[in-house]
């Protein structure tokens, strides 16, 4: 038995792990029981356990073949994204999509359906998946495609691994000039200026804002928002562009025990916050930033989530669509403010189209926060549940701890769609998680 | 670094992957070699995709002695040697079942040795190489827990160590690599304290700087060489009064 949680560090249960290093493994788990796979535990919450069979696929990461001509990957689930920049970076090849942790598996971001910085451009990660091998109840492995059986293809991207396990995958990585990011920054006094930066900009490749979630009054929803592309060989300074993929590699500083739970409360999340906005506000607007503190900084922090000290932490993620979006946010940026419970890291993004199935992305907004666990901030995220369906939002799973089912059912038909789905194609009975027990999936 | 391509021997584990890995990732062609090689190809192919090196895949049976010499004379002589056989056993079973305990002892002590008693030759032949064995702390001192594998790698270390003793002066270098706890297939499910278990990683690094640099004996994590001294060194009549 393990101790294990999702990357929140709550609910953490007491569950039995086994590793795959093959497809055999992964026969033999799932003929021994039902269980839920599990990448590299990046799921805030209790996405990826199971605590009578969590099958760890992290032994499952060999990098099979690379077409230089089409940039597909084929690879196992459990390759880290960090492993495919590695090896591919260099020579010109970078992750169409990625969220703000490289250290996250292919089976994991294609199981939550991740986005990055380019969701209103370029869509999702199931987007740049070409086909998926999916083992099912029986222990067959049934290769799906948008061109074959697309019903498992669609359901699995985004399926939260209750379709199946995924063991194999193609996926079409983007070429790029350099290993540089020319980012530029806006700083939006309030958020119908952040949403206009936003508007404004669509067509940068890459935006995301951060946002001060304790300003009130005219700056509420103040934040600083980063735009940014792949820097070509000719925006680079002469010494750069000799050498476009080569980035001084920075040593990964670690939280090496938890801190305090009461460390990061409503002053110090304050303090810090009007720190780094002021901070950002005198910066240069525009800058040169290498791929890993563009795309990765809080990668920099080895275990950072220990910074909530030993209760974890939960992060709230909702979508509202793009009609609502204004208010919405509005409403939830009161509520936080009202509560003064700081979230340490809020992120405020502009979404394209809904991609797979089950995805979680819808054109509009997504507001991310997180927060402490204990009583009064679960009083909040109940709050903001509230204030998210009322302006017909929806709620990202691959952050979710502790979400009722029947929220969910409120929030996205879907849900039920999928529920029924899993009862008639028989993976209700194969492949669960505390989460889809919890949310009725 | 001595010239050649790396030969992994016992190539299905986890520990021998993070090696292969750590020396293909410094441009060493691979060689991959285990009893079921059909096992293995899907690591030579990541190793190609990953590093772009020539990788080939050799079958050996570690404990059909009669096969090694044919084996290592169908290589070509690598220029570092990591044998990474072994197998833990049951050790309930091995005190019920004494083939058992030899099988466990035959797949620690004598096929490994077997092996790079081979190899030794050839490389004494050519005047180069090196050889690293990973061992085990479980070889430093027998325990009611697990003497059956203990005393099979006592003898794999005390081979090791002779084999270093006879080749030193013909240029050959041999690195007995004892790990401590390893999060590997062959632990998993035991419930090791995080502090004394290294990654395969961190042995596959620890095992490049050892070959680099030319170390004799190596403790993956340097906490291990302090226990096994105090280990080591508990007089016997206390010693056998102790569940360690």
């Amino acid at each position: 038995m393990t101790r294990l949680s999702g990357w929140g560090r709550f609910p953490a249960v007491e569950a039995k792990v086994v590793t795959a290093r093959t497809t055999a493994d992964v026969a033999r788990q799932i003929a021994a029981g039902p269980l839920i796979a599990r990448g590299n535990g990046r799921a805030y919450g209790d996405s990826a356990v199971n605590a009578d069979s969590t099958l760890a696929m992290r032994g499952m990461n060999r990098i099979l073949r690379f077409d230089p001509d089409t940039g597909v990957l084929e690879a196992e689930a459990g390759v880290l994204l960090a492993e495919v920049i590695d090896a591919f970076l260099p020579r010109g090849w970078f992750p169409a999509v990625t969220p703000g942790t490289k250290f996250v598996t292919l089976g994991g971001a294609i199981a939550a359906d991740v986005h990055g910085k380019n969701h209103h451009s370029e869509g999702s990660f199931g987007q740049f998946v070409d086909w998926l091998d999916v083992m099912g109840a029986d222990g067959t492995i049934t290769r799906c495609a948008r061109n074959g059986n697309s019903d498992l293809f669609d359901w699995t991207i985004g399926g939260m691994g209750l379709t199946g396990v995924i063991v194999r995958c193609g996926v079409r990585l983007k070429p790029v000039k350099s290993a540089w990011v020319i980012q530029n920054t806006i700083v939006a006094n309030g958020l119908d200026a952040a949403i206009a930066a936003f508007e404004d900009n669509l067509n940068a490749p890459y935006s995301v804002a951060w946002i001060d979630t304790l300003a009130t009054g005219d700056a509420l929803g103040r934040s600083i928002v980063m735009l940014g592309h792949h820097a070509a060989r000719a925006e680079l300074p002469p010494d750069k562009a000799a050498r476009p993929f080569y980035t001084k590699r920075p040593g990964t500083k670690r939280l090496p025990f938890d801190l305090p739970g009461g460390l990061l409360n409503a002053t110090t999340v304050r303090v810090m916050n009007a720190a780094f906005f002021w901070n950002e506000k005198r910066k240069p607007r525009r800058s040169i930033v290498d791929w890993d503190r563009y795309f990765y900084p809080l990668d920099a922090i080895q275990d950072w989530n220990r910074g909530y000290g030993r209760k974890g932490f939960m992060q709230f993620q909702c979508a509202l669509p793009r009609a609502s979006a204004a208010l919405g946010l509005r409403d939830l940026l009161q509520a936080v403010a009202v509560s003064r419970q700081g979230s340490f890291l809020s992120v405020l993004k502009r979404f394209g189209p809904q991609g797979g199935r089950f995805s979680f992305p819808v054109e509009g907004y997504t507001l991310t926060m997180d927060f402490p666990v204990n009583d009064r901030s679960l009083t909040l995220m109940d709050t903001l549940d509230q204030i998210a369906l009322a302006h017909g939002g929806r709620f990202y799973l691959a952050k979710d701890a502790r979400l009722g089912a029947a929220t969910l059912a409120k929030a996205d038909p879907r849900a039920a769609e999928f529920a029924t789905q899993r009862q008639a194609a028989g993976w209700a009975d194969a492949f669960r998680s505390a989460q889809s027990e919890r949310l009725g999936l | 670094m001595s010239g050649g391509p790396v030969l992994i021997i016992g190539a299905a584990s986890d520990m021998a992957r993070a090696v292969a890995r750590a020396y293909a990732q410094r441009g060493h062609a691979i060689q991959l070699a285990a009893r079921d090689v059909t096992r293995l190809e899907d690591d030579a192919a990541d190793l190609r995709t990953r590093f772009g090196v020539e990788v080939s895949l050799h079958a050996v049976d570690a404990l059909d002695l009669a096969s090694h010499k044919a084996f290592v004379d169908g290589l070509p002589l690598p220029g570092i040697a990591v044998c990474a056989v072994g197998a833990m056993g049951d050790h309930g079973e091995s005190l019920a079942d004494t083939e058992k305990a030899a099988l466990v002892m035959r797949s620690n002590f004598e096929g490994p040795a077997s092996i790079l008693a081979h190899l030794a030759n050839a490389m004494e032949q050519h005047g180069r190489g090196t050889i690293v064995g990973i061992s085990s702390v479980a070889g430093d001192r027998g325990r009611a827990s697990n003497y059956v594998y203990g005393s099979a790698k006592a003898g794999f270390t005390a081979f090791l160590s002779g084999l270093r003793n006879r080749l030193a002066p013909q240029g050959v270098h041999v690195v007995t690599v004892l790990p401590g706890f390893v999060a590997t297939a062959m632990t998993e499910g035991m419930d090791l304290p995080a502090r004394l278990t290294a990654q395969p990683e961190e042995v596959a690094e620890a095992i490049v700087k050892a070959t680099a640099t030319g170390r004799n004996i190596i403790y993956v994590r340097p906490i291990w060489r302090l226990i096994m001294a105090i280990i080591r060194n508990i007089p016997e009549p206390i010693f056998k009064k102790t569940s360690l």
